[in-house]
């Protein structure tokens, strides 16, 4: 029967479905609808669109472990500009000033090790107080953030290198910089849930918490773990981006954490823990941008693009729920 | 003397909570190659002394000696590696993942860089699975298994290691009668291999069958050790709960009234299939079967929390449609639930409003909760019930099983039902408050209600009920009345067997 057809291939991957009916979507309509004359489907386009997911899409890998063990981190954004600054800041610092292009590796590592630092802040706190992820991140979420203004009030902090620019823009294999470290993330982040026992033991804790203490896993040094490595990939996302653009605004990476937990969700992550794919994730990245650019090639502005968005994740959500429910006859709740 | 060396003793162990001395100087021994029974009442510390030796616990007072060691164990994996096993009785699993992953919970075998070992992990585990004789391999899903097999998946993890004393925490609550013989094949295997067996069950049949040795603890004291042999049920349950316990039952002589509740040829999806029978008003019917077998679904189906997919549902002769349990609680319809801290009770109020929560809408002054209508219902089934309680004011977390469970009924039985569901009414509670419940029962039927009871344990249903519906497997297979069930015949319509004959 071809609705069950439909079903079965719903389940086993939606978000790669949605993408193919977004593409097909936006061809479609973009070809009654667009300014412009080329084509949504447009190879350089496309390159452009992996590009422009590599931020948000580096952080989502680090969300999704962090979901996975059962937790949330809502200072990934607030994480993500105190590394650009650090990372800006360290370039331009005159205590450097004679190493030339050799500061690179200096304020690439001192931006990781901070955004690592911050990770295990979190970390630490929720480990050791026990007070709930959300709780914490959302309290260091404003601390982090009020740090960012505390330092250069709300100017920008901006500086261009051109050698890391030139890095930045180039293209390997058609691919750019970004989108590399995107997919270089996603097979490192895949290969530790997946084949490490660290990994394994995430997806233990997250689905079941009492069992993984009764198996005398250690939860609290695991989640540690998360927390730095969503640091330090926040502080990747945000030292990948800016060697290009140079110059971070206070604001900046403000609520990358809500589209960051949209893709994950969307990807197929349960808020709860204990369920998620790495691979599908990174389609949860892709969709959302996909969604991004393409209401964008079809003329709508900002506001009815988060609009769409937002209804989209809600309507997913459900859907999902209806496929995977077992019947009419199932309890209700 | 020549006893063999136990492989493991407790020494006058204590353990306080803030409150609560759990543990009040309690000894043990464990022999090799023994099965040894531990029992007692809920709350009398069992769980506590097994969560001390499981190392999830540390004693405040006392040792824990293995092979004449003393030994301190923080945590379950130091537990692990000195041979001490804990099979947990709550399904202690991560659905998500593989059967091997949750054999190997917390020690999966590596190479190199915390990298996972998948082919040993895989042999291992199969090899271990090739012995319990289970229908699924180690990359089956835990979250696609049935409750029984992930109880064998459980016990599996009892096979991992050297173990010098294997801990099972009930462990056949869930397990079909082939699957028990599987276990109990697993256990007389350690025992020719040395190990001590340590076995906590309620089951008096299982304790006769396979145990060596008893112990019994009450209110945390160490009440003795016997030899099963040198015992009976009657014996274990005195020092269970320090006296003996009435177990007649006197047979219903009241009439029955008219038909109250009649189900015909109810389904819904897998759960259950073709089902029907009839409750008079008066009489208690017992549903006995296995875990599985679709009682708590039909009456999660009579009460409006699953919808049916074909079948007639009559409450006093007409044909009703019950579309969520605050229809069914309009009708008459009322479900004491199966879980009852999770389902029944709000454990943080107190008893009073705990027993009014349902109809709290109704009985007001205006726009508030007339509380002087509250406490004329509190204190009528305080009474009718007998239940003990310092004042309504008590929170409900505070009082006994028995005592919580009276409060659910209570609660149902203020709405004024025709039909009362109880789903276990006795899950968890000790066996003095086990025997009150069921007079209860049988007095709510013999002031006219239908009872409908659903139960696990056979003493339980052939005690209390006037007729028995026994299920396999989702469908009825036989309903006996009062004169005509025995125990054999019952086990043998709960197992299928007398399907097949």
């Amino acid at each position: 029967m071809k609705s069950i057809n439909v079903k079965v291939l719903l389940k086993a991957s939606p978000i790669w479905i949605f993408i193919l009916f977004e593409l097909v979507f936006f061809s479609v309509a973009g070809s009654y609808l667009s300014l412009s004359d080329k084509a949504f489907m447009d190879v350089d386009n496309m390159l452009l669109l992996l590009k422009q997911s590599a931020p948000i899409g580096i952080i989502a890998m680090g969300m999704a472990i962090i979901m996975i063990n059962g937790n949330i981190d809502l200072s990934v954004g607030a994480t993500f500009a105190i590394a650009a600054i650090v990372l800006l800041e360290t370039m331009s610092s005159p205590m450097f000033e004679g190493l030339g292009d050799w500061v690179i590796p200096i304020a690439w590592g001192a931006a990781l090790l901070v955004g690592t630092l911050l990770g295990a802040i979190n970390g630490l706190i929720a480990w050791k107080t026990g007070v709930d992820a959300f709780i914490v991140t959302l309290g260091s979420m404003l601390g982090f953030r009020g740090l960012v203004f505390m330092f250069n009030g709300e100017n920008p902090t901006s500086h261009l290198n051109w050698t890391l620019v030139d890095f930045a823009e180039a293209q390997f294999l058609g691919l750019h910089t970004a989108t590399w470290f995107l997919l270089v993330v996603t097979a490192a982040i895949w290969y530790l849930m997946n084949r490490t026992v660290h990994g394994r033991n995430a997806y233990a804790i997250g689905n079941n918490r009492e069992a993984a203490v009764n198996a005398g896993i250690r939860v609290g040094p695991h989640m540690m773990i998360n927390f730095m490595l969503i640091g330090f990939l926040a502080a990747l996302s945000a030292v990948v981006f800016y060697s290009e653009s140079g110059s971070v605004n206070p604001n900046d990476g403000q609520l990358y954490e809500l589209w960051i937990i949209t893709a994950v969700v969307l990807g197929g992550t349960k808020l709860t823990g204990g369920s998620g794919s790495i691979l599908s994730t990174l389609g949860g990245v892709i969709a959302i941008q996909l969604l991004r650019k393409g209401l964008g090639h079809i003329g709508a502005d900002t506001s009815t693009v988060n609009l769409v968005i937002g209804s989209i994740l809600i309507l997913v959500l459900f859907l999902d729920r209806q496929i995977n429910i077992k019947g009419r006859e199932e309890l209700k709740v | 003397m020549n006893t063999p060396t136990p492989v493991l003793r407790l020494e006058n162990i204590v353990k306080t909570f803030p409150g609560v001395r759990a543990l009040d100087g309690v000894s043990l021994s464990v022999l090799p190659g023994e099965v040894h029974a531990l029992m007692g009442e809920n709350g009398a510390g069992k769980s506590t002394l097994m969560k001390v030796l499981g190392g999830i616990h540390q004693p405040d007072e006392g040792q824990v000696i293995v092979n004449e060691r003393p030994v301190v164990m923080n945590g379950p994996l130091e537990a692990k590696a000195l041979g001490i096993v804990f099979i947990h009785q709550e399904l202690s699993l991560a659905e998500e993942l593989s059967v091997a992953e949750n054999v190997y919970l917390g020690e999966l075998p590596t190479k190199g860089f915390g990298r996972v070992d998948w082919h040993e992990l895989y042999q291992k585990t199969d090899a271990i699975l090739a012995k319990l004789k289970v229908g699924f391999d180690a990359k089956t899903l835990v979250k696609d298994l049935s409750i029984a097999n992930q109880q064998m998946v459980e016990i599996a993890r009892a096979l991992t290691v050297e173990a010098k004393v294997v801990i099972f925490d009930e462990p056949t609550a869930s397990l079909t009668d082939a699957e028990k013989r599987v276990l109990f094949d697993v256990i007389s295997d350690l025992q020719a291999n040395d190990v001590g067996v340590v076995y906590i069950s309620h089951r008096m049949e299982e304790i006769f069958k396979i145990t060596d040795r008893i112990s019994v603890l009450r209110d945390g004291q160490y009440q003795g050790s016997v030899a099963t042999k040198d015992t009976d049920e009657e014996g274990v349950t005195q020092m269970m709960i320090g006296r003996k316990l009435d177990l007649t039952r006197k047979e219903s002589n009241h009439e029955l009234g008219k038909i109250a509740l009649e189900v015909r040829n109810l389904s819904s999806g897998k759960a259950f299939n073709d089902v029907s029978f009839q409750v008079r008003s008066g009489e208690v019917v017992g549903f006995y079967g296995l875990v599985g077998a679709g009682r708590t679904e039909i009456a999660e189906t009579l009460f409006g929390l699953r919808n049916k997919s074909s079948g007639e549902i009559l409450l006093n002769g007409e044909v009703i449609d019950v579309k969520s349990p605050r229809d069914a609680i309009e009708k008459g319809i009322s479900l004491v639930p199966e879980d009852r801290k999770g389902q029944g009770l709000v454990l943080g109020m107190n008893c009073r409003d705990n027993m009014t929560l349902p109809q709290v809408d109704d009985i007001t002054a205006g726009p508030f909760v007339a509380e002087g209508a509250e406490i004329a219902i509190f204190d009528q089934y305080r009474d009718s019930l007998d239940i003990r309680t310092p004042g309504w004011k008590q929170d409900v977390g505070n009082l006994s099983g028995g005592n919580q469970q009276k409060i659910v009924i209570a609660k149902w039985l203020s709405m004024k039902p025709n039909v009362l569901i109880v789903d276990e009414p006795t899950r968890g509670i000790d066996v003095g408050s086990k025997s009150e419940i069921h007079k209860l029962l049988r007095k709510l039927a013999s002031k006219g209600l239908a009872v409908i009871v659903i139960s696990s344990e056979m003493p339980e249903v052939m005690h209390v009920s006037d007729r028995i519906v026994a299920m396999y497997s989702g469908r009825v297979t036989r309903t006996f009345e009062c004169g005509e069930v025995t125990e054999d015949n019952l086990v043998q319509a709960i197992s299928g067997v007398s399907k097949l004959a």
